[in-house]
């Protein structure tokens, strides 16, 4: 480990990788602040720019640097304008915009600044933890085991998709699988699907899936609804001053820090709950713990109340990469976003990547380091300059994302045609964000359908037929939770609705 | 009948269509040697389609009930309310991004870039023509220069006319 570590930091402190990070966060903290453009739609258009670096290390690294630059961002607009520009960030909201209504916005930035980066570096502590340990267990799992545990992770995501959405999420779930068929597959070697058409041969772009999924949508209703992106037009920046906070208030803030690193972390880690969930989680626990005068202050321009959130995202942002740098599954759908950028580098995240390359799973963890920090040096003081962003006229942004859209798409594939298939997709992705489908399924199980089938086909091949799911004890068990994780939502829903209906005969 | 209960129509249908293709075209192309294979090409399709009308029933039917329905937001999107919205600025921009796909190769980045850039904002209601030029233009030429000098991607610069 000690070894990996080393080769982590020479490769992570390279000019070339530190300048890479530096842009990753500052291009993150930029967009991330932007109203409508969430983290998945910047990282899917950086995955050209990524794939050119052609060091996948690197590349992960830019990327890593986005994602947390962009929960980032999310957060200085939640804390200037109550404009969440990510999910993310919405209960970041709850105390920041009123302290930055009393005139305190430089501090609770500073404070915002200071969680995200305890946070994260406590999350990537975690990770160097956690991680190998997990790896060392996951090389004991066969392809019938990786099967199971795909399954498993699809059906987590549908089940906490919410109360009511489960159906809806595996619709997507497995609309994703179905898109994932569409081409020559690398087992069979026999085109399906492509109806004829040249262009459906090499399969459906992931690239171009993830734009019309993420991307075109939020521009689209950026275009139809003004208001959406109305509050950063009229709020503007104020100024920003006083960007210290009292040694009082790091003393309050310290133990929500250190709880909600821990916790934000292992939601994280958790198939389907991100950052989102974490946040408000942290929130709500805090509140719950706080006494008193404390707990009145929630809501009021509370230090715990922004400290808990803004923790909680972000190691949750770092313990979502566990799923994905030891079993090469993506919990979420920025990290599918990103597994899909190390497959097109020819890197196969999983249990043996700490042990055929050493370099791309230390250097990740080492620059997660790096990456905070140059969010809590270098970005804290350009806040002020970087939020004019959100002074951009909407009639000069929006046409400037719908063109990085499809220059992402266009730059990979160098292919008009492609273009038309995103619009086609973005129109329907649209439709489906309108009707309350959840598409982030959609992404994941479009991106782990071929290694799905790979799994169950190299299963069935060793066992002649589906005996492993019996002989493999791991496996049924895998498959059993799995069941589980989709029943229960709906037989505790019903449950509830029962006894809810019983009360009010009873009346 | 609600949109989302449509869509789960249109789902099912097609995952009917998509498993008759499977059930019924794809196992005839497959050659003897790999018959004796217990898994197919067509035997994920097959799972996935059953699954799919599965599911879309269940979305179909109504069977999961939400626990409780909250109204959106104001600024969040609904459809019902589609006709308040710029449905108009939103489907000529789709259309030009489609006619912006088309015409990237035989005009040349730098000129349909402009192009595009400037009719969106256009569309937006953008009427300062000269500053929508300048930024149009800048815009074109700078992603082209990273792009093409940076990256080293090839993008044609130029139309047909000019031999870009």
């Amino acid at each position: 480990m000690l070894e990996g570590i080393l080769i982590g930091l020479s490769a992570a402190f390279s000019i070339q990788n530190i300048l890479v990070v530096i842009a990753g966060c500052l291009i993150g903290t930029f967009v991330g602040m932007l109203p409508g453009l969430g983290p998945m739609s910047i990282i899917a258009i950086m995955i050209p720019v990524a794939i050119t670096l052609g060091d996948p290390a690197a590349a992960l690294i830019l990327l890593a640097g986005v994602y947390y630059g962009a929960i980032f961002g999310g957060s200085t607009s939640s804390i200037l304008l109550n404009a969440p520009g990510v999910a993310g960030t919405v209960a970041t909201s709850f105390d920041g915009y009123p302290m930055a209504r009393k005139g305190q916005a430089g501090k609770a930035l500073t404070i915002a600044a200071v969680a995200s980066f305890s946070g994260g570096v406590i999350g990537a502590i975690l990770l160097m933890v956690f991680a190998p340990a997990l790896s060392s267990v996951a090389l004991l799992f066969h392809s019938a085991e990786y099967f199971a545990l795909m399954v498993v992770g699809l059906s987590a995501i549908a089940a906490f998709a919410g109360t009511g959405q489960v159906a809806k999420a595996l619709m997507m779930t497995v609309l994703g699988l179905i898109l994932a068929t569409v081409g020559e597959g690398a087992l069979f070697n026999m085109p399906r699907f492509t109806l004829g058409m040249m262009d459906l041969q090499s399969g459906i772009s992931f690239i171009t899936l993830a734009m019309a999924m993420f991307a075109l949508p939020e521009a689209l209703f950026l275009v139809l609804n003004p208001a959406r992106g109305s509050a950063a037009q009229s709020g503007g920046a104020g100024k920003i001053t006083g960007l210290r906070f009292s040694r009082a208030e790091a003393k309050a803030m310290a133990p929500v820090i250190g709880r909600q690193s821990v916790q934000g972390f292992f939601i994280g880690v958790l198939p389907g709950a991100g950052a989102t969930i974490a946040s408000f989680l942290g929130y709500a626990v805090e509140r719950n713990i706080a006494k008193g005068e404390d707990q009145a202050e929630f809501g009021k321009g509370s230090v715990k109340g922004l400290a808990a959130p803004e923790t909680a995202n972000n190691a949750a942002c770092t313990g979502s990469f566990v799923p994905l740098l030891t079993l090469g599954i993506p919990g979420s759908g920025t990290t599918a976003i990103l597994l899909g950028a190390l497959i097109a580098l020819n890197v196969t995240p999983g249990p043996r990547l700490m042990t055929d390359t050493p370099e791309v799973f230390w250097t990740v963890i080492i620059s997660m380091f790096i990456g905070n920090l140059v969010l809590l040096v270098l970005n804290l003081p350009l806040i002020p300059y970087i939020a004019k962003v959100l002074a951009i006229p909407r009639n000069y942004l929006i046409p400037f994302i719908l063109f990085f859209t499809l220059m992402g798409a266009y730059i990979g594939q160098n292919n008009a045609t492609e273009l038309l298939i995103l619009v086609g997709f973005g129109v329907v992705a649209t439709i489906l964000r309108f009707a309350d489908y959840p598409l982030a399924p959609l992404l994941i199980g479009f991106i782990l359908g071929t290694m799905l089938e790979d799994n169950f086909a190299r299963s069935m091949q060793l066992y002649q037929g589906l005996d492993f799911i019996i002989e493999r004890p791991m496996t049924l068990a895998l498959l059993v939770l799995a069941a589980l994780l989709v029943l229960l939502p709906s037989y505790r829903a019903r449950r509830a609705r029962k006894r809810a209906e019983g009360v009010a005969d009873g009346d | 009948m609600a949109l989302d209960r449509w869509i789960a129509l249109v789902f099912v249908t097609f995952c009917c269509a998509y498993g008759y293709l499977a059930f019924a075209t794809m196992d005839q192309l497959l050659p003897p040697f790999m018959q004796r294979n217990p898994v197919w090409p067509s035997t994920f399709p097959k799972v996935l389609a059953i699954l799919g009308v599965i599911v879309g029933l269940v979305v179909l039917f109504g069977l999961e009930k939400p626990d409780s329905q909250s109204e959106p937001s104001a600024t969040d999107i609904n459809y019902r309310r589609l006709h308040e919205y710029k449905l108009g600025q939103a489907l000529m921009l789709l259309g030009l991004m489609a006619l912006y796909a088309l015409s990237l190769r035989p005009m040349g980045f730098l000129l349909s870039t402009t192009v595009f850039l400037m009719a969106g904002s256009a569309i937006l209601g953008e009427r300062r023509w000269v500053i929508m030029f300048a930024v149009s233009a800048v815009a074109a030429g700078s992603v082209w220069y990273l792009v093409q000098q940076v990256l080293g991607i090839f993008l044609r610069p130029l139309p047909f006319f000019l031999g870009g």
